[in-house]
């Protein structure tokens, strides 16, 4: 099982989902995608995003700021 | 394949459908499609699928562009009257998306050349205005079993299906084609320009269908509508045991001339 990081605390909407299907996309069902991405829109949608989408949302913490990280499962 | 920072803008919005996604961003990227008449249909499934993303389309016709096109036929612009039609859409093409490659084939598809054509796509779209390329598409279809989407507009009224080897044809539910000058084309009866909009966009719809293998094709059912009336209709129609190109007992088993309307070969 692989844990990979990917930020997008620099993407605008639709960009910052983009950035992360195209990032799930290249692991492996069971592997593990956290996502540092910022409060706003990118918080509401992101993990929304993924769970429509069949991935699992394993936790939500906040890192510092209006900084977050949520773990995908895919 | 992995998507450069502008294809992954570029197509960010098939990107997030989950439906499409990475995975059939990449089957369309791959897909390669032969669009037969660059008229009304022809224009808008040639810009959406440009616009899409296909990796390769081919166009074939051997009209020029004529002032008359311009009403409806919306890959053709005024500066491009007397161009070949194959051309202006090239031109087009890569104007919208340049990785887009195009084959243009400034020919009429004739029994001569199908085959050879055909076979090096994924998935033929019918965009002719007349019945004898339409049963040539079907003919050459079915015997090198190539998946088609049938299309054809007439003053307000569109019809489509979609054709998949195994699946009914177009001789399954029309034996053959009516006798020349029976049913008027587009420039005898009239079109309204916006039909084939209407018409030519379901037609790329079920191609993108057809490359990210996604829902269901009009496959045994043709889509009618009146646009005058906007009512949309989907009539089923089975496999027809006795047609005489996919039926148990087939009389064809090569492709058959049939002749144009005179008014076509000028048009």
């Amino acid at each position: 099982m692989v844990t990979k990081q990917l930020d997008i605390t620099k993407e605008h909407c639709p960009m910052t989902f983009v950035k992360t299907k195209i990032e799930l996309s290249r692991l492996q069902p069971g592997d593990l995608l956290e996502v540092l991405l910022t409060e706003g829109e990118p918080l509401e949608n992101v993990p929304r995003s993924a769970t429509e989408q069949g991935f699992r949302v394993l936790e939500i913490i906040h890192v510092k700021d209006d900084i977050h990280k949520i773990t995908i499962e895919k | 394949m992995e998507f450069t920072d502008s294809q992954t803008e570029r197509y960010s919005r098939h990107i997030i459908l989950q439906d499409v996604g990475v995975e059939g961003q990449i089957k369309i990227s791959e897909g390669k499609v032969l669009i037969v008449g660059a008229g009304g249909l022809g224009a808008p499934v040639a810009l959406y699928l440009a616009a899409a993303g296909v990796g390769t389309i081919g166009i074939i016709d051997g009209d020029v562009v004529d002032l008359t096109n311009l009403q409806r036929q919306v890959i053709h612009f005024t500066p491009d009257v007397n161009k070949a039609k194959v051309l202006s859409a090239k031109e087009k093409i890569a104007q919208l998306n340049p990785e887009v490659k195009v084959i243009a084939y400034q020919e009429l598809l004739s029994t001569y050349n199908i085959f050879d054509i055909i076979k090096e796509y994924d998935i033929v779209v019918d965009g002719t205005d007349n019945f004898p390329t339409k049963f040539l598409i079907n003919d050459a279809c079915v015997l090198a079993q190539k998946p088609f989407s049938h299309g054809g507009i007439l003053r307000f009224e569109g019809q489509t299906f979609t054709y998949t080897p195994g699946n009914a044809c177009y001789r399954c539910v029309f034996d053959s084609p009516p006798p020349p000058n029976v049913v008027p084309t587009c420039s005898q009866a009239g079109v309204l320009g916006s039909i084939a909009g209407m018409l030519g966009t379901i037609q790329a719809t079920e191609v993108l269908k057809f490359l990210v293998n996604k829902g269901e094709l009009l496959t045994n059912r043709i889509l009618t509508f009146n646009a005058l009336s906007m009512d949309f209709r989907t009539i089923r129609f089975g496999k027809n045991t006795n047609c005489p190109i996919c039926g148990e007992h087939p009389s064809i088993t090569g492709l058959q001339t049939y002749e144009l309307p005179a008014c076509d070969l000028k048009h």
